[in-house]
């Protein structure tokens, strides 16, 4: 059995009087990518904007039960939220470099950490683009502005930033959702490549890319963790009709 | 007959729309043809750094230059005020504030721009003036800096607001962005939200400016009226607007005092202008830069 990096216990989260997230228990499992599906609106965002603490940034909503790190409680009043932001990257839905340099871009997850040095920065910031598969693309124009990349580039840039500020996991919420095929492709690889040393979450729409990617798999309806698994399993045999006819595409 | 009707709806707009064009170049040409004829008696540069104004001596003397720089110290006193006001307020308002909090002082600051300028200039003849006056010691309250108080005050709704508009096109995704690879709020605000909707902050800068450039009704009250060069922010200037304000009841019309007041008035128009355009390029890149526009 893999080691248990993310445990959420009895999770029930509430935007105002709207219950978002009933009751949720699930585990993520060390360097191993989790699959988030299910239909719009059915709180698989909601779910993975916790794991980092990102929810916070909106008002009046309420979260009860309990989320471990490393078997640490990310909502202990006594830790700060940029302090599991730092351990828990994100990616988002749309690519959304900074409009800085491309080499600023990455340089700036290092700043506002504090790291002032400016040889370490340097050799992170290359090691990262490397990392994300973008050196060779970027390597002669770092201090170009990163809004003239291609979107395919710019989410890269952006796993590259997550992978710079050293997280242990990344959220990739929709990561591949305004990408192009051969964009998404490039993505999808370097997902799987970066399992090696990162746990990874991801939130997708598409059922091809859940199965292609994942280890593990879960399935959100209403607010609901309907079944969570092997996404072999999930996908080969589903134990619940509502997951079966998710998959097959009878809805959603 | 619908389709006649729509055309006639069209044109009805379309006159409507043009109407404002209609006055922007009818007010130039006036402009023009009325304060040019100074030139003829008055040398363009005698008019501009001319020292001296006395329009009804005889010989009338036609400087505006301690007028222009009366306008550009009461401006500039009004910017120290507006800028760090305005923005401030625009940042607490839109990046920190709770929707209670933005709710209650952003009406709040726009009702300070539907104050008419009369108001103010009392407040700054009445209130200002007096304890000014008293707490320096001064032979007058009413000077450069009383007016440039008022005028910063006044200015502070169209930086604010405009500089309210100009977070708002900060897309959320760049704060979400920066708070993810773990930047607190201080470091977000001052390292991605301040600079992405920096050109649209100078835009509101410079439309404060032109507001307090072209402000007559407080500075005709509050800014003492003497037509001298300034040399302290305590002594009373005139600036170009109190000028033309004060004096147009006066002048003899197609008089040489007449056209002079006209080219004052030419000359305001031109640097307005030119703050406009100016604001409406930068924010045009502003649009660019963050990818709202091509």
């Amino acid at each position: 059995m893999y080691i248990n990096k993310i445990s959420a216990q009895n999770v029930n989260f509430y935007y105002g009087k709207t219950h978002a997230l009933k009751n949720i228990n699930l585990d993520i499992y060390k360097n191993q990518v989790t699959a988030i599906i299910g239909p719009s609106g059915c709180g698989k965002s909601t779910f993975i904007r916790l794991l980092n603490r990102m929810n916070e940034l909106i008002p009046f909503t309420r979260l009860t039960g309990n989320i471990y790190l490393d078997e640490a409680d990310i909502f202990d009043p006594t830790i700060d939220a940029v302090e599991i932001r730092r351990r828990v990257g994100m990616v988002f839905q749309k690519p959304n470099p900074f409009p800085k340099s491309i080499f600023d871009n990455i340089a700036y997850g290092l700043r506002v950490n504090g790291i002032r040095d400016k040889e370490y920065i340097n050799e992170k910031v290359e090691k990262s683009l490397k990392r994300a598969v973008l050196w060779e693309e970027v390597k002669h124009r770092l201090h170009e502005s990163a809004l003239k990349l291609s979107g395919g580039q710019q989410q890269r840039l952006c796993i590259a930033r997550c992978l710079a500020v050293e997280t242990k996991v990344i959220l990739f919420d929709e990561p591949c959702a305004s990408l192009d095929p051969i964009s998404t492709a490039k993505i999808e690889e370097l997902i799987m490549e970066l399992k090696k040393d990162y746990t990874i979450v991801i939130v997708t729409h598409n059922m091809q890319q859940a199965a292609r990617v994942s280890d593990y798999a879960a399935f959100f309806l209403l607010g609901e963790l309907v079944e969570s698994g092997r996404t072999q399993d999930i996908f080969t045999a589903p134990k619940n009709k509502k997951t079966e006819a998710y998959i097959t595409g009878r809805f959603g | 007959m619908s389709r006649k009707k729509e055309r006639l709806y069209h044109w009805i707009f379309a006159i409507l729309a043009f109407a404002s064009l209609f006055f922007l170049v009818g007010i130039s040409i006036i402009l023009f043809k009325e304060g040019l004829p100074i030139f003829q008696k008055v040398d363009f540069f005698d008019f501009i750094f001319g020292k001296s104004w006395y329009p009804t001596y005889d010989p009338a003397e036609f400087g505006i230059l301690p007028l222009i720089l009366a306008s550009v110290w009461v401006t500039f006193g009004a910017l120290l005020v507006c800028v760090p006001l305005g923005i401030g307020s625009a940042l607490y308002i839109h990046e920190i504030a709770g929707s209670k909090q933005r709710a209650v002082l952003k009406p709040l600051i726009e009702i300070l721009a539907g104050i008419p300028s009369i108001i103010y200039g009392f407040f700054a003849m009445a209130i200002m003036s007096p304890f000014l006056q008293k707490l320096l010691n001064l032979p007058t309250g009413l000077c450069a800096f009383t007016a440039s108080l008022v005028l910063g005050i006044m200015a502070v709704p169209t930086v604010c607001s405009l500089a309210e508009d100009a977070l708002g096109f900060v897309p959320n995704s760049f704060r979400e962005a920066s708070f993810a690879v773990g930047a607190n709020r201080w470091q977000t605000l001052t390292q991605v939200v301040i600079p992405a909707a920096g050109s649209g902050i100078s835009t509101a800068v410079i439309l404060g400016m032109s507001r307090a450039i072209g402000e007559t009704m407080t500075v005709l009250m509050a800014a003492g009226g003497a037509a001298v060069i300034p040399k302290s922010f305590f002594e009373p200037v005139r600036p170009m607007t109190a000028t033309i304000a004060a004096e147009m009841g006066e002048a003899v019309m197609g008089s040489s005092h007449y056209h002079a007041l006209f080219a004052i008035g030419l000359i305001l128009f031109i640097i307005t202008f030119i703050f406009n355009i100016a604001a409406e390029l930068i924010s045009r890149r502003f649009r660019i830069k963050l990818g709202l526009a091509r």
